[in-house]
């Protein structure tokens, strides 16, 4: 009986996993594909980022002579932390591995040591983009840290719980939750905070090598090889982790909740419906906005926070 | 066995007293050690089965008997401390040199370590207020030790003596309103204060936080701390920094907790209100700060803050009536306390171990010091991930539980208990961020990248004693992150003594699981994955690849980049800064200097910054100046004239009759 709940964990967090590593950059490659239509381009196949990946996995690594180990263990690290939040958190169905320990801080937080992980491997290049980037990006790191962590405090205490699978069952046993103001609240203040640190536009432009401008790409100007790649899929895997989560948490329906190997499937297909539903939503975000200047993007994050306070606030007042 | 252990430590100063200057530290380390691990002993023996111990020696005098009672609370704080001492005693075996090695220096060490396991058990006014004062009077001696190499030294120990002077007397005066005619044990005081009227009780609440806010460094009471404790000799910040300022968090436990037996929601509310301001205060600053021992010391405030959210919370849940959560946010702050001693006072001995190895605590002049020391590199490293919270750390786990007793809080329906906890969440969640900005400056900038000073680049790896010292610490760093379980159901029994409704909220076990409600963690599967999953990726992508090959840096077609294009602890905190300029309120000076032939073409620029503390620039330099004239204007009454001071003594004389009239 044991043996039968952990098989099934085991496989549910091998299929998330495996649906993010090869759905994720698919999720950038249809970003970039809106973006291409509305400009009326034809754009590179969604394939593109994927293939980007596999190229980079067998190109020589190169390393700045002057870093330290520090550099060499941050690709693994950043994409360890990613892997280990996707494997654990109920996104293809509320069993998977460890979903004891999927509580919302803990996510929150692996997503904060991946943000150091780079932050360092940044400053260890001995570089002045390295260090640029890396004080932009922590600086934002920490600026949306708490809309991220207020929001998900709102949605824990409807649920009376911060525990991620106790909230998505709660919401499909209460599905009015849903549409209560507390949620929208939270999920505008979610929006903001994905787009900061997933380093999107009006935040950051993934498509740009302007020192003026660079955020994440300064960051990881040095990087080369494979090194390149796991960094390249970790920060793919980390916006389609914080999408599939937005979709978890606020549209549950379609997630596996027995221990059912077919609804696996079925939670597969619902998460990628509505992981690709949401990344157009953000390219279009993308396509309508002009990027921010980097002492603006504060506003926008304490106007993040400040809906995130208000949801806890309608939710302690409305109850 | 207590006193046994304090006999003991007592002896190894007439030993280090007794030893050559070479032996010195040694010899105090080793007798030391063996008397504070008695002392660890016996704490632990009461935090493990709850006993309480006495000891009473009665005088002729009165206020003169010494009053000791071990029970768990005391016990936790014990522990903490005497374990903290043996790490800095080990330390300083190395680290101990001219000044430091001196005896009265070193005596004045062992003195201090001695006051702080006396502090938490003493149990009457006199023996209380006695410790305390020993407590302040040993460090801030301790930190004038060094003064000639360092005169600001002096002028930290000023501020020191004088603000936890003044602290000490807001105490004295609480704990003297509680007092009965009878006797000023605790257990006499607690009797007494049950028949006092609330406004008496209020007035000593409030009197006594003030005191124990003061030294727990809450802001508005703070601006001794980020002078006195980077000024002091490491081993000697890492105490005040890891163990002293938890006095104060103690104090307010004790007296409001324990002497009070609990009180209404409004004393709550100020100490959140203090701990909030300390959080964000602490936390702006320390993302800011330049000097790495600056830099933890507001992080210090930052934690504390925390803390005292934690024990606010706890004490207005329990006033309205949820002691079950009540329960669990004084257990999340207490645990914060532990994982905060033994991450602070490793990375105040690990920046000791950085100005040792490189002659300087300016993060603006080290860098690639983890080719140079890296075992000391590895240690500092321990303590940041720690203290940014990175799971199976110690403070992810603490303030995890912090959390959860906040949120679980929210079932409250009084308006004040939710706003209460509101500003609490608020606070946590605003620091988080920033403590990981302070905490990989204070790494990135010091530790990678290339040295920005021939002290960096010359930097040798400090004696063995040292690491020693730092590992003892680093140990429940990693200990309380991935088996944090074992450690709070101890704290939950000291939890059970001091807030004694609601039922044990913490199962049992290696992870943390809480009962009743929904939520647990399991850092060490956690990390046994993430391990895995690492070893894989690593595994795959250098599967039959060559080493990876170094080479120069992309330098955009310029000339080979130097160590002076790296970006500062300056350039670093600068974005934030400028974020927060409304709060912080740096100088900022910014010089041009344009070249003859065209204005558009400069000649050199200079930039200066300087992040002063707003609070003291603001409110306690104009009062310094407003006293410090009244004083002056004082003086006019002494003019020499000896008819006018007797015509002093006259109206004195006049004035005591009609009041004795």
């Amino acid at each position: 009986m044991i043996a039968d709940a952990l098989a099934y964990a085991v496989t549910a967090s091998l299929i998330q996993v495996a649906a993010l590593a090869l759905g994720a950059p698919l999720l950038i490659g249809v970003l970039a594909k809106v973006r291409a239509r509305a400009e009326g381009r034809v754009g590179a196949p969604i394939s593109q980022p994927l293939r980007d990946i596999r190229k980079l996995m067998s190109k020589e690594r190169l390393r700045v002579e002057y870093s330290s180990v520090v550099l060499a263990l941050t690709p693994v690290v950043v994409l360890g932390a990613t892997t280990l939040a996707v494997a654990i958190s109920p996104l293809v169905t509320t069993h998977p591995m460890l979903s004891g320990s999927a509580d919302a801080f803990v996510i929150v937080y692996l997503l904060l040591t991946g943000s150091v992980a780079l932050a360092l491997g940044g400053l260890d290049t001995a570089t002045a983009f390295g260090g640029m980037g890396s004080s932009r990006a922590i600086t934002i790191g920490a600026l949306a840290e708490p809309a991220l962590l207020v929001a998900v405090v709102a949605l824990s205490i409807q649920a009376g719980s911060s525990n991620l699978p106790a909230i998505v069952t709660a919401t499909l046993t209460h599905p009015v939750w849903a549409s209560t103001p507390t949620r929208l609240l939270a999920l505008v203040a979610l929006v903001i905070v994905i787009i900061a640190e997933s380093g999107r536009l009006p935040v950051d432009n993934p498509s740009t090598h302007l020192e003026l401008t660079m955020i994440h790409e300064a960051m990881v100007l040095e990087y080369a090889g494979s090194d390149l790649g796991l960094v390249t899929l970790a920060a793919a895997m980390r916006l389609g982790l914080l999408l599939a989560l937005l979709a978890s948490l606020f549209v549950p329906w379609g997630i596996a909740t027995g221990t059912s190997y077919p609804a696996l499937l079925v939670g597969v297909f619902f998460l990628a419906l509505k992981a690709s539903i949401l990344a157009v939503g953000v390219g279009l975000i993308e396509v309508h906005s002009a990027k921010l200047r980097l002492f603006r993007v504060p506003e926008l994050l304490a106007g993040g926070f400040v809906l995130a306070v208000l949801a806890v606030i309608t939710d302690l007042a409305t109850r | 066995m207590l006193l046994a252990g304090l006999a003991c430590c007592l002896f190894a100063i007439v030993v280090a007293n007794a030893v050559s200057a070479k032996h010195r530290a040694a010899a105090l380390a080793c007798t030391g050690s063996v008397g504070c691990a008695l002392i660890f002993v016996a704490a632990g023996r009461a935090l493990l089965d709850g006993r309480v111990s006495t000891f009473h020696t009665s005088s002729i005098l009165p206020l003169m008997g010494f009053d000791l009672t071990l029970d768990p609370l005391g016990a936790l704080f014990v522990a903490v401390a005497s374990f903290a001492g043996v790490a800095a005693l080990i330390y300083s075996i190395g680290y101990a040199h001219d000044e430091l090695r001196s005896r009265p220096a070193l005596s004045l060490l062992m003195l201090f370590v001695i006051s702080l396991v006396i502090v938490p058990v003493a149990s009457s006014v006199a023996t209380f207020m006695f410790a305390w004062e020993l407590m302040a009077v040993s460090s801030t001696l301790l930190i004038v030790v060094e003064h000639r190499r360092r005169p600001e030294a002096r002028i930290a120990a000023q501020w020191y003596a004088a603000m936890t002077q003044i602290g000490a007397s807001f105490i004295l005066l609480g704990l003297l309103l509680l007092s009965s005619k009878d006797g000023g044990t605790f257990v006499e005081v607690t009797s007494h204060a049950t028949g006092l009227s609330l406004t008496v009780r209020s007035c000593a609440f409030v009197l006594t936080l003030i005191g124990f806010a003061s030294k727990a460094g809450a802001v508005p009471f703070h601006v001794w701390l980020p002078k006195a404790h980077p000024e002091a000799a490491s081993p000697v910040s890492a105490l005040m920094s890891g163990v002293m300022v938890a006095m104060g968090v103690y104090g307010v436990v004790r007296v409001g907790y324990g002497l009070l037996g609990g009180g209404v929601l409004w004393w709550w509310t100020i100490v959140v209100a203090l701990g909030v301001a300390s959080a964000l205060f602490g936390a702006l600053h320390a993302a800011t700060s330049i000097d790495v021992k600056r830099l933890l010391a507001y992080s210090t405030i930052d934690i504390l803050g925390l803390v005292l959210i934690g024990v606010g919370c706890s004490g207005a849940l329990t006033t309205t009536g949820h002691p079950g959560v009540a329960r669990l946010a004084l257990l999340g702050a207490l645990t914060l306390v532990v994982a905060h001693a033994a991450m602070k006072s490793l990375l105040f001995l690990a920046a000791g171990a950085v100005e040792r190895a490189s002659g300087t605590r300016s993060l603006d002049q080290l860098g690639g010091l983890i080719r140079r020391i890296p075992v000391t590199t590895a240690l500092f490293c321990v303590g940041a991930l720690s203290l940014v919270a990175v799971p199976a750390f110690a403070g992810f786990s603490s303030e995890w539980l912090l959390l959860q007793g906040l949120l679980h809080g929210f079932v409250d329906h009084h308006a004040l208990t939710l706003i209460v906890l509101l500003a609490g969440v608020v606070a946590l969640a605003l620091t988080g961020g920033l403590t990981a900005v302070a905490l990989v400056k204070a790494f990135g900038i010091g530790f990678l990248g290339q040295p920005r000073s021939s002290g960096a680049s010359e930097a040798r790896e400090v004696p063995w004693s040292m690491h020693a010292g730092m590992l003892m610490l680093a140990m429940p760093c990693v200990a309380l992150g991935v088996a944090p379980g074992l450690v709070v159901t101890a704290l939950d029994r000291v939890v059970a003594t001091v807030e004694t409704g609601g039922g044990s909220l913490v199962k049992p076990g290696i992870g943390l699981a809480l009962t009743h409600l929904h939520g647990m963690i399991e850092p060490m599967f956690l990390l046994a994955l993430f391990a895995g999953i690492v070893a894989f990726t690593r595994t795959v992508s250098s599967w039959r690849r060559a080493p990876a090959r170094h080479v120069e840096a992309w330098r955009g077609g310029a000339s080979q980049p130097t160590s002076r294009m790296q970006y500062t602890a300056t350039s670093y905190a600068e974005p934030l800064q400028r974020v927060f300029v409304d709060v912080l309120r740096p100088e900022v000076d910014l010089e041009v200097t344009h070249a003859v032939e065209s204005r558009y073409y400069e000649q050199s620029l200079s930039y200066e910054s300087q992040v002063d503390d707003a609070v003291e620039r603001l409110a306690y330099l104009p009062a310094l100046r407003r006293i410090t004239r009244a004083g002056e204007s004082a003086r006019r009454l002494q003019n020499g004239s000896i008819h006018r001071y007797l015509a002093f003594g006259l109206v004195a004389l006049i004035i005591v009759l009609v009041v004795l009239a």
